[in-house]
């Protein structure tokens, strides 16, 4: 029987080594495990054995089981394996081919760039206000120190809706200066983005409607060393780290002194070359401390409270930080010129 | 204005200032308040030019026009060069391009043969060096340029040295922005005080000495009446008699075409020498023509008209200011003279006039008929009137300089100003806290000193020219730019801190944009105004009251006259730009303005509208009122309904539709009337949607409260209904909804279905009920009682049954 047994097993472990398929493995098992299986024979003449040898052969029975057992499970899983491998492999996709992707809009890039700097603003405590473009030219004009007979004040310069010159577009975001000064309590901190117009024909760099933002700060002890320290914050927020600007002295009726702020061309470094136009400073922003008539003329003593106020055109910074070389795409709308962005 | 850098080093004598690169003086005068646009050499194209003598001159064998010149250009032998100019003679001086030279306009010039004579270069004429006949009064105009025949240059020549010097084309000429409130630096001495200040050294000023040859009584000849005194605060006369007119000097001529002013004869140059040098407009008349020896300085008369110097005959009106003889007007004052006073050839006695004019008025003349000039860009800033009598000295001593006439002895001054030197309080202490800075009173002194400010203790007395300094905070701007801007501290603010951000109408605003976006809508930017007839490309009846329109009285052209009452015209616009460059799936959003009538002050109610466009495949009514829905939705919008909307004249009549929040209207979107479509020439349903911002913001709903999630689970049940076509799903939701009070949770249409199975005029109208208790699993009995009912209302009010 002993002889049997290890044929036995000699023959299982050549017929499982052949196995293809889980049908083959289950016939296998049937034949040699099953209640009619060759096994099941060997063992039911046990009890044709002597005392002494049944326990060893009974031993050895139960081992070639326990072997096959074993051998069917570990045969069975690495079928189980292969099966799943062939079908992933069926299942196998071209990666080339396109995603579905969500349709994302796009913000206008004067919006992209208004939001980003008012962040910046509001990161330094400044609160973002608006307010009307169809202004009195008292707010936009006198109320900043433009008298009667100033150039900007002109007909060919802004637009009006009446024959007095009252009711205008508004011509720069300053009248917020004043607008801010009537409606808020001090200390004021504001930015105030918004569109302006101004009597310009349309061309590559030109816009009878534009952007700008406006900030100002008024408090006690302010400093036109701080319109310096924190106007060069932002441009380094904006710009990076390493930006350089200059201050130069320039005029507006409502700041004294006023300055217009520069930075160093990020191109060339300050030599010179043609995205500065051969100067080595970008133009940027106009600025100043607000002039004591202003605040005087909003019923703000101005031996006690001091202030600053910068003024940017939008259009001008946008076009830089997204090398757009011509004004009139931005109010084309044209869909593949806002999807670059 | 243009500075010739010549003429600044005759006021600023020191080395430091005549010998510094340009970029160097570019660079200090612009951090020091006077912004250098760019600094150009007329000279700089000239290159290997030099001044040449003819030693032997032949005729060209092989032709009839050519001549061979040798020419001694200061080396050991002549040259040879060609020339086809017929005006050279044996020896003549002529300026010399040499072979490998250029000329103005990128000219290189090397050597060659002209008909087998070799011609080592060119002889230049005026022309081929920049230069016209109104440089070189006596030069030929189409010959070479004869050095020799110059009165002035003849008895310089060296052969073989650089021409440029000798034509004044050695110069370098700075262009300055000038801000409004300095109309002191639109002159050469203006300019030459900032420089001194600017570089730390003495201003060297001339003071005019007019010695009066002429021996008639100037009263006996001339009288000057102001009948405008208000508009002329100085008018400043002298006058010349026997007047030699006669080119100017070299010197003058090329100080004038430095600063951009074309040289005519000595006495027009003077007045635009002085013009330029003080910064003060003069004017000359021919005395012969001024009748009756009077000037009168008056308005004119509405339609009165003068003929000015340029030839243009002028119609003027009665806000302009004339000066006049006793018939007559012959100038226009402070923009330009009249032709019939003009200072020509044989005229003998001249009239200089130096006054001092109200700028708005010159100004809007000038503005009024369209002819700036050099004069009236400068009287518009508001000029010095103490500036009107030593530009005067001063055209009178280049009278007698140049030998051009003899000037008779005293002046006519007729001053309508009440001129009182300004000074204020020094106030060093606010100064530095202005500045943030820590400047010693004596550095604050020296500075305003430089510049022409008188000190006394704690008082500045402040310069005539300097109108524009007033209050300490001017004196500032003074001290700080020449201590250097640059050199303020930078500093961080202090005090109070405040809390920034944005309002809570601005952050629903920014959401709506990134909702937008998030349904694939591009953000657009367009125009506040538009044209009146973007109203009838929308069809709005031609008394629709939305047409009040603000109405720009000056605006650029009509279709940018009148501010929009609605954003729908200018997204359309878009929309068919977009169309007619074949973009396809277009969505756009903007969040724009409009105006309506009836605001405070006078000013608009400025309105914020969201407004959606779209065309193509993607896009149709459902898709549309998906994002609304959407919208709604995110900003907790409760009480939401739709109802058609078959009036609005700019959208399809059955595919329009209101959303209302409760009684709140929050817009109107739909799909575009097919005419309007055709109107903007697109053959495409258009979508659009506008909707209020005001009014999203008013109806959003407040933040979120959790709510305990579902214990119990719910039961889902299906209705196919039938009912009359008629029968909208809005009206069968709300009788479920009604009827269902307690226990449904969610309703959803899944099916319209009309066809084989369903009569005409009727259709199947399938929704998915969820119905749930929150304390306990329902049974199906309960369901089954609910569902009931829900039939029974649906069937008595809408006639409604289950399929």
């Amino acid at each position: 029987m002993k002889e049997m047994l290890q044929k036995l097993r000699e023959e299982f472990g050549v017929a499982i080594a052949q196995v293809q398929d889980a049908a083959e493995l289950d016939s296998l098992r049937v034949k040699y495990l099953g209640k009619k299986g060759e096994l099941t024979a060997i063992l039911k003449q046990m009890g044709k054995l002597s005392a002494e040898e049944r326990p060893v052969i009974g031993q050895l029975a139960n081992q070639v089981r326990a072997e096959m057992d074993e051998r069917i499970t570990a045969c069975s899983a690495s079928l189980a394996e292969k099966e799943l491998e062939s079908r992933l492999k069926r299942e196998t996709l071209d990666v080339t081919v396109p995603g579905k992707t969500p349709v994302i809009g796009h913000r206008h890039p004067i919006n992209i760039t208004v939001d980003e700097i008012k962040e910046i603003f509001i990161g330094m405590g400044f609160q973002v206000i608006d307010g009307p473009e169809i202004e009195l030219a008292s707010y936009n004009f006198d109320r900043l120190n433009a008298e009667e007979g100033h150039p900007s004040r002109d007909w060919s310069d802004t637009f009006y809706f009446d024959e007095d010159s009252r009711v205008m577009l508004r011509s720069q975001t300053s009248p917020m200066q004043v607008r801010a000064m009537e409606s808020m309590d001090l200390p004021i901190r504001i930015v105030a983005p918004g569109r302006v117009y101004r009597k310009d024909e349309v061309d590559a760099t030109h816009s009878p409607m534009f952007h700008q933002i406006e900030g100002m700060v008024i408090d006690k002890g302010i400093t036109m060393a701080d319109l310096k320290g924190t106007l060069n914050e932002v441009m380094k927020q904006l710009y990076g780290k390493d930006t350089v600007t200059r201050f130069r002295p320039h005029h507006f009726p409502f700041t004294e002194p006023s300055c217009e702020m520069d930075v160093q061309c990020h191109k060339c470094g300050g030599v010179g070359c043609p995205t500065c136009k051969g100067e080595g400073w970008i133009e940027l922003l106009g600025a100043g401390m607000i002039h004591p008539k202003v605040l005087e003329m909003s019923g703000i003593d101005s031996e006690v409270y001091t202030g600053w106020a910068f003024g940017m055109g939008v259009e001008r910074l946008a076009m830089r930080k997204f090398k757009i070389p011509d004004l009139r795409l931005i109010f084309e709308n044209d869909v593949r010129f806002l999807e670059q962005f | 204005m243009n500075l010739s850098r010549k003429w600044l080093n005759a006021f600023v004598e020191d080395a430091d200032i005549t010998q510094i690169s340009d970029k160097a003086f570019d660079e200090a005068m612009t951090l020091s308040g006077s912004k250098v646009e760019v600094t150009t050499a007329p000279g700089e194209e000239i290159r290997n030019v030099v001044v040449g003598k003819v030693v032997e001159i032949r005729r060209h064998e092989n032709s009839d026009h050519m001549w061979i010149c040798q020419l001694d250009i200061g080396k050991e032998a002549p040259v040879q060069i060609v020339t086809g100019a017929q005006n050279v003679k044996l020896g003549d001086v002529v300026p010399v391009a040499k072979h490998n030279s250029y000329l103005p306009g990128g000219v290189h010039i090397t050597k060659g043969k002209l008909r087998g004579e070799k011609s080592e270069g060119m002889l230049c004429s005026l022309s081929e060096l920049g230069l016209d006949i109104h440089d070189f009064p006596g030069a030929f105009e189409d010959g070479i340029f004869i050095l020799s025949d110059d009165p002035e240059l003849k008895d310089k020549l060296v052969p073989g040295e650089d021409v440029r010097p000798l034509l004044g084309l050695d110069d370098h000429v700075v262009e300055f922005e000038i801000t409004p409130n300095r109309p002191d630096c639109l002159s050469v001495i203006g300019l030459a005080r900032e420089v001194a200040a600017t570089f730390d050294k003495p201003l060297k000023l001339h003071t005019p000495v007019v010695q009066e040859l002429g021996k008639e009584e100037l009263s006996s000849l001339l009288q000057v009446r102001v009948d405008a005194p208000e508009l002329c605060p100085r008018y400043s006369s002298r006058m010349v008699r026997n007047v030699r007119i006669a080119p100017s000097p070299q010197w003058m001529r090329e100080r004038l075409r430095m600063s951009g002013v074309r040289p005519i004869n000595n006495i027009v140059d003077i007045t635009n020498y002085v013009m330029l040098e003080y910064g003060q407009p003069m004017h000359a008349f021919d005395y012969r023509y001024v009748k009756g020896g009077k000037i009168i300085v008056r308005k004119a008369e509405d339609g009165e008209t003068l003929t000015t110097l340029d030839g243009t005959v002028r119609k003027l009106t009665k806000d302009m200011l004339v000066i006049a003889d006793e018939t007559r007007a012959v100038g226009l004052a402070g923009i330009m003279g009249g032709e019939n006073s003009e200072i020509v050839e044989d005229t003998v006695d001249v009239v200089f006039e130096s006054a001092n004019f109200d700028g708005t008025c010159i100004r809007r003349g000038a503005l009024a008929l369209g002819m700036r000039t050099e004069a009236s860009a400068k009287f518009e800033k508001g000029l010095d009137p103490m500036n009107t009598v030593p530009a005067l000295e001063r055209a009178c001593e280049l009278v007698e300089m140049l030998g051009a006439g003899e000037v008779l002895p005293g002046m006519i001054d007729v001053e309508n100003h009440s001129y009182e030197p300004y000074s204020l309080a020094l106030r060093p202490e606010k100064i530095n806290e202005l500045l943030g800075t820590e400047i010693d009173v004596d550095t604050m002194c020296d500075i305003l000193r430089k510049i022409g400010f008188g000190i006394d203790g704690e008082t500045v007395t402040v310069p005539s020219w300097r109108g524009d300094v007033r209050h300490y905070s001017d004196l500032a701007e003074e001290v700080a730019r020449f201590y250097g801007y640059n050199n303020l501290p930078t500093t961080l603010m202090r005090g109070e801190t405040t809390r920034g951000g944005y309002t809570q109408e601005q952050l629903v605003e920014n959401r709506l944009g990134t909702l937008c976006s998030g349904f694939g809508f591009d953000e657009i930017l367009t125009y506040s105004f538009i044209s009146p007839d973007y109203y009838d490309k929308i069809r709005w009846a031609a008394d629709d009251p939305r047409r009040e329109s603000f109405r720009i009285l000056n605006p650029l052209g009509e279709d940018t006259s009148i501010m929009r009452t609605t954003t729908l015209p200018s997204m359309l616009e878009i929309l068919s730009h977009n169309f007619n460059y074949r973009n396809r799936n277009v969505r756009l959003y903007e969040l724009g303005r409009y105006y309506l009538p009836g605001g405070e002050d006078g000013l608009a109610q400025e309105k914020r509208c969201l407004s959606l466009g779209a065309y193509d495949e993607t896009m149709d009514f459902y898709t549309l009122k998906g994002c609304i829905c959407a919208i709604l939705d995110d900003l907790r919008i409760g009480d939401v309904r739709f109802t058609a909307c078959a009036d609005n004249p700019s959208y399809h009549p059955g595919r329009c539709a209101y959303v209302f929040s409760g009684d709140t209207c929050l817009g109107v979107f739909g799909q575009i009337h097919p005419l309007v479509a055709q109107n903007y020439d697109m053959d495409t349903e258009l979508y659009c949607a506008e909707l209020s911002v005001e009014a999203l913001f008013a109806v959003r709903g407040a933040q979120s409260e959790y709510v305990a999630l579902p214990k119990y689970p719910a039961v889902m049940r299906d209705l196919a209904l039938v009912c009359d076509e008629s029968v909208t799903v809005g009206a069968l939701e709300d009788c479920i909804k009604g009827a269902s009070k307690s226990l449904l949770r969610e309703i959803e249409l899944f099916d319209i279905y009309r066809g084989p199975g369903i009569a005409e005029g009727k259709k199947s109208v399938a929704f998915s009920l969820i119905l749930r208790a929150d304390d306990r699993s329902l049974t199906a009995e309960e369901v089954d009682a609910e569902m009931a009912t829900v039939l029974a209302a649906l069937s008595e009010k809408l006639d409604a049954v289950l399929r």
